[in-house]
């Protein structure tokens, strides 16, 4: 369990490592925190020809709170994030979730923008990005642009990143005033992938459902904001279908979609009292 | 009291073997793995590797076959284990071939560069499925998978079954799992060519049975393979016995390459093809009376011991022969057993060794007796119970059971675990509606294990032709410097649990000094420390007979002692009081003489030791208990030399919501006879009942019907964390024994076998199941919460398609995408192979090897995940132009897979409509590591083989930004 050989550079500029990126392209990897690009460097299954460490970036590494959104820099750990202050306020529901990506030691290497560029099915801050409407922000040495949530993971581990940018910035929208937000996730031991994941936006205008863990990627439904009742779990049951959830060794597709109709009534449920 | 082991462990100053140094010129092995169960191996080219700047050397089955022998085993089959592959592989991990390299980095680089090529055979990996008349057979020469049976009868069982009121029936499966050691194999081999030796330095645990095997297969008599351990061992839990083919295999690298080889295991390697207890198969029957006592037990076991029967399997199955009635008083006993291969990881030691597999079924029973003959399941236990006047007692099968009172270790356990309050508390939480239930076991916990229980698998008539094999013989020696500093060592070969405190412990009672004050070196050297096949840190045998045997030793040099200072206190020898580090004459301790003084006598002043004592100041003991004889004419066997007894009861909730099992409460009683250090037997305890919940919830080796393997990492093989594992209560009451020197009985694996049992009943009394499951995870527990499953409001063509195989890795789907040509042209597209080539996801260069098959080069990628495969492709079925049949197969570093999809074309007003299903297994490293990522992967590859068709055919019909939409959306890729 050795990786490859690669070509590594320590970036003193996110210039200077936009230009190795422009070289090398899909041949090259960005570091940031290392919790999953590690692992798989290791067993070969990603064999970059560069790998452009980004975490000693000190640009990058910040939480501003601007526009309406939280911005949260591509060098910013988990932690970093998990521990602002402003946090519970600003966004209850990355604070609700982000207890539940992997274990307190990988968050404090893993990065927020890490995650979404692996664009894991199961992971959490992917789904509270989808739920939320946010945005990623893609640099490289020719242009920058600000790409939406829905339109930036494609499917498995894919994602609208060209092979020369590089995320720069997660933006994640501040908590609606009066908004309820709810997160709840079935995992098989504390900190695994989840089985199925729920989270939900409660608004005076409108309910938001998204979940994780099934589909290849997160999937968003907004909903009336007086949806309760059976129609709810008519919605829910909808939403489980749509997913096609598929068998695995840990899990029956049937499970999961189990686990979306019931997690998906109590997360609603707990939005719903948390909305003013 | 402070284990000694700790300050090292807890500074970072353990020895383990990877951080020992090595010799210069040391060489770093890796090693190249089957991707299939099971294959034919065609051709091995290692050219490219052997010729990789900084590569030494690459071993596979040739020179196997020139420098060494197939394994032996204790079932004489015309099937052979060697040590690396040589024609054939017969399970996914299974060693193909091994580079040694100047760094274990440039090794997996040469790993790449070896092209075998396989001829893939079907694989079978159910244990009935191996059994039915047409499964692939893995051993052509044995002729099937069912390599032994051998039926048992003691007392009258069928008169018992004939004539009882009730029979009582179980079917129980027992999953494949394993104890997974921290740190997992390591081993430095080196062949002295000038000595003609091989010396290998191992985290081998035992048994050493297995050197005269190991050396048999280097074929060098056992002086000449030199097998080391180092000081430190990071856990085994029986686990690391399998890394003797290792042993064999990295000798034979360090041959080739001519310099010393290390090889260290990777987590993916241990968990594809370390090792793993056996699964099995119990069917088990009960006559019973309507009072619930038990007259006669009828019991099936099918074991498969995966693809090859290594030594010392089938032990498994046999370990517990002789107590296959565990704690009960059952006359009359039949038994049928079964070996099973499957092409599976070969089964070898793992904690509680086949202890847990035997009272999975046996506990089980016990509940269902009482379900249904509506009997307290409690009641039925303790009506049961070997009675307390009955000790040594002789059980049906064989096993002396040498000391206890069950009975009063049950009432302890019901009393101070607080039984009645449980039963409230169990009452209150179903009032509410709450899935709450309570669950029993009893255990009989063997310790020391006779080295001729194997031989039981053999006929009668056969044992007298092989010669008995019995015993267990321990061998510790103690030295006393010419300083009087005390030296130990001993053959229990520790992996973490204390062994050097216990035997300071025990060393220093005997010569009266402080544990301080003694030195126990534990590292063993096959050519200079005693030892003989028992040795070894496996079933249970430290407390009862390493500790033991030093404690003889210790007392001899006492006795000496007591001699030696006897004369100069003109005392009795009898009369002499080791104390305090002086020995002094019975109550007169101001007449004394220092230990070292006393002691160095034998150093400094031979001359003046009593008659016919020996010089020098040391003794070496050797003990085996008298009570392990060989099976008798009869086939009944005493399997170990001492029997513990285990008592737990526990209470459960079963969420509704979730279908996870919470442990609200978990009382465990043993009675271990003495225990030598109170806080290590504890320790033990909490470790056999964490690994207990592991096997109860969470784990299992897993693999698809095609033999892939997909628990390659600790993210799908699910070893519970501290947070998984409850608090337990543990309660003890120690019983006498004279099976063993010290009186104590072995403790490390009893919660293993009952505990998942034990859990197993709770589950069952929640939910009034009949049926168990292991591991029981929500998903199972769900499925008898849930009901029957809401339908969608509209029927769909994505629910119905959506696979619910439930298999593993066997993948299907379907899908369909619009293009704006006439069926014709693309008919003409996919039959050309230019097209053919363009449209397969990352191909690089495809050469046609016949009619309508070509042999291709494509690198596949996946977000950032990029393998290079060799893919073979066959167009077939072919009804132009309306349909054909793609099949294919591709293997590379990343794995394999195979694969076969028929793709329809149908006239549509603006072009055809392309509709395909299809169905594929995928194999090899991707399938152990990346179980969840596959099926979109594959999705992914086959939307994006048909988004480029339809590039190809001049884009879709429609709007050309929605094509992705339309290939996409029945593939649930898009929202």
């Amino acid at each position: 369990m050795k990786p490859a050989p690669f070509d590594f550079v320590l970036s003193d500029s996110l210039e200077e490592a936009l230009a190795v990126l422009t070289e090398a392209g899909e041949d090259a990897r960005i570091l940031a925190g290392g919790q999953t690009l590690t692992p798989m460097l290791n067993m070969r299954l990603v064999e970059p020809a560069v790998l452009i460490d980004i975490s000693g970036l000190h640009a990058l590494d910040y939480i501003r709170c601007e526009n309406g959104y939280i911005e949260v820099g591509a060098a910013t750990t988990q932690v970093a994030v998990e521990t602002w202050p402003d946090l519970p306020s600003q966004a209850p529901l990355l604070a609700q979730a982000l207890p539940h990506v992997g274990h307190f030691q990988t968050r404090n290497r893993g990065t927020v923008c890490g995650s979404l560029a692996f664009a894991d099915p199961s992971a959490e801050l992917p789904l509270c990005l989808a739920l939320l409407e946010g945005e990623v922000m893609l640099q490289s040495s020719a242009r920058r642009r600000v790409v939406k949530a829905a339109d930036f993971q494609l499917g498995m581990l894919s994602t609208a990143r060209q092979g020369d940018e590089m995320i720069i910035a997660a933006r994640f929208p501040v908590a609606e005033a009066g908004a309820g937000y709810a997160f709840t996730e079935m995992a098989l031991r504390h900190g695994d992938f989840a089985l199925a994941a729920v989270a939900v936006m409660a608004s005076a205008g409108r309910l938001r459902v998204a979940v994780g863990g099934v589909a290849d990627r997160p999937l968003a439904r907004n909903y009336p904001a007086d949806l309760g009742g059976d129609a709810l779990d008519d919605a829910l049951n909808e939403l489980a279908w749509d997913l096609a959830a598929a068998d695995d060794h840990h899990a029956t597709a049937r499970y999961r979609r189990e686990l979306v109709r019931r997690l998906g009534r109590q997360t609603v449920e707990e939005a719903l009292t948390c909305r003013a | 009291m402070e284990r000694f082991e700790d300050a090292a462990l807890l500074t970072g100053q353990g020895r383990f073997l990877d951080d020992l140094p090595t010799a210069p010129g040391t060489s770093h092995a890796a090693i190249l793995r089957s991707p299939h169960a099971h294959a034919e191996i065609i051709s091995i080219d290692v050219a490219r590797a052997e010729a990789l700047a900084g590569a030494y050397a690459v071993v596979t089955g040739a020179e196997a076959k020139s420098w060494s022998e197939p394994f032996l085993v204790g079932v004489k089959q015309p099937m052979e284990h060697w040590c690396v592959a040589t024609d054939r592989v017969r399970y996914v991990g299974e060693p193909v071939a091994i580079v040694a390299a100047e760094s274990r980095y440039i090794a997996e680089d040469a790993l790449a560069l070896i092209d075998v090529e396989y001829r893939v055979l079907p694989a079978v990996v159910d244990v009935m499925a191996a059994m039915a008349p047409n499964a692939p057979v893995l051993h052509p020469d044995v002729g099937a998978n069912l390599i032994n049976e051998r039926k048992f009868k003691y007392g009258d069982p069928a008169a018992a079954f004939a004539e009882a009121s009730h029979i009582v029936r179980a079917s129980l499966r027992y999953p494949r799992n394993s104890c997974t050691p921290i740190e997992c194999f390591a081993l430095v081999a080196e062949y002295l060519a000038a000595e003609k030796t091989y010396d290998v330095l191992a985290n081998f645990q035992g048994p050493y049975a297995l050197h005269p095997v190991m050396a048999r297969a280097l074929k060098v008599t056992g002086s000449h393979l030199r097998l080391r351990t180092p000081a430190d061992s990071g856990g085994s839990f029986g686990v690391k016995q399998a890394i003797f083919p290792y042993i064999v295999a990295m000798a034979l690298v360090s041959r080739k390459a001519a310099r010393p080889v290390k090889w260290v295991e990777d987590r993916l390697e241990h968990l594809l093809a370390a090792s793993s207890a056996t699964g099995r198969i119990s069917n088990i029957a009960a006559a019973v009376a309507a009072d619930g006592t038990i007259q006669a037990l009828e019991l099936e076991q099918i074991e498969d011991c995966g693809a090859y029967l290594r030594a010392p399997e089938p032990a498994s199955l046999y370990r517990m022969h002789g107590v296959l009635t565990g704690a009960y008083d059952i006359p009359h006993l039949a038994v049928t057993n079964r070996i099973v291969l499957t092409n599976r990881t070969p089964s070898g030691l793992n904690r509680g060794f086949g202890g847990p597999q035997v009272y999975f079924a046996l506990e089980r029973l016990m509940q269902r007796i009482a379900a249904e003959l509506d009997l307290d399941p409690l009641d039925v236990i303790q009506r049961n119970l070997v009675p307390a006047a009955r000790f040594p007692y002789r059980a049906a099968a064989g096993a002396i059971l040498d000391s206890g009172d069950y009975q009063a270790c049950v009432n302890q356990a019901l009393d101070e675990g607080g039984l009645a309050a449980l039963r409230i508390r169990r009452d209150e939480a179903r009032a509410k509606g709450r899935h709450y239930g309570i669950g029993f076991a009893a255990a009989i916990e063997p310790s020391i294990s006779n080295m001729g229980y194997i031989t039981t698998v053999m006929m009668p008539e056969e044992r007298r032709k092989a010669g008995p094999k019995d015993g267990a013989v321990s061998t510790a020696s103690i030295a006393i410097d010419p300083l009087g500093a005390v030296i130990v060592t001993a053959d229990s070969i520790p992996q973490g649990q204390g062994h050097r405190t216990v035997l300071a412990q025990v060393a220093a009672d005997a010569l009266g000094l402080r544990p301080q004050q003694i030195t126990v070196n534990l590292e063993h050297d096959t050519q200079k420390d005693g030892w003989s096949i028992a040795a070894g840190n496996y079933s249970s045998r430290f407390a009862g007979a390493v500790a033991g045997t030093v404690h003889l030793a210790a007392t001899r040099l006492s006795e000496r002692l007591a001699e030696i200072s006897a004369r100069q206190l003109n005392v009795d020898a009898a009369d002499i009081i080791l104390s305090g580090g002086r020995l002094y004459a019975r109550g007169n301790p101001d007449n004394s003489l220092s230990f070292g003084r006393v002691a160095g006598a034998g150093h400094w002043s031979p001359a003046t030791l009593p008659e016919e004592m020996p010089p020098g100041m040391r003794e070496t003991a050797s003990w085996s208990p008298d009570q392990l004889t060989a099976p008798g004419e009869d086939d009944r066997i005493n399997g170990s030399a001492a029997y513990g007894f285990i008592f737990d009861f526990c209470g459960v909730e079963i969420d509704e919501t979730t279908g996870r099992v919470r442990i609200d409460k978990y009382v465990t009683m043993h009675d271990a006879g003495r225990r030598l250090n109170p806080a290590l037997v504890d320790g033990q305890i909490r470790g056999a009942f964490a690994h207990a919940v592991g096997a109860a919830l969470y784990e299992e080796l897993a693999y698809g019907e095609d033999g892939s393997f997909l628990t390659g990492t600790f993210a799908d093989y699910l070893v519970p964390t501290a947070c998984e594992i409850p608090e337990l209560l543990i309660l003890h009451r120690d019983s006498k024994t004279d099976a063993t020197p010290l009186g104590a009985k072995g403790v490390g694996e009893g919660n293993c076998m009952s505990t998942p049992v034990c859990l197993a009943n709770a589950v069952a009394d929640a939910l009034s199941l009949e049926d168990v499951a292991l591991p029981m995870t929500p998903a199972r527990l769900a499925a008898h919460l849930h009901g029957a499953e809401r339908p969608p409001a509209d029927t769909r063509p994505d629910a119905a398609t959506v696979p619910a195989t439930g298999k593993g890795r066997g993948l299907a789907g379907s899908g369909a995408s619009l293009v704006s040509a006439p069926p014709e042209q693309v008919w003409r597209m996919v039959l050309d192979p230019d097209t053919l080539a363009a449209i397969i996801p990352g191909c690089e260069s495809m050469e046609r090897l016949g009619e309508n098959t070509y042999r291709a080069t494509a690198v596949i990628r996946i977000g950032p995940i990029r393998g290079r495969f060799r893919a073979e492709i066959k167009l077939s079925e072919l009804d132009a132009p309306r349909g054909l049949t793609l099949s294919g197969s591709a293997v590379g570093p990343l794995g394999s897979g195979a694969g076969s999809g028929r793709v329809r074309l149908t006239a549509e007003a603006d072009g055809t409509r392309v509709s395909y299903d299809y169905s594929a297994e995928i194999g090899g490293k991707v399938a152990a590591v990346g179980g969840r990522m596959i099926d979109g992967a594959a999705r992914i590859l086959i939307s994006e083989f048909f988004k480029r068709l339809a590039n190809m055919a001049g884009g879709s019909a429609g709007e050309k930004n929605s094509l992705w939409q339309k290939i996409a959306q029945p593939l649930g890729l898009s929202r």
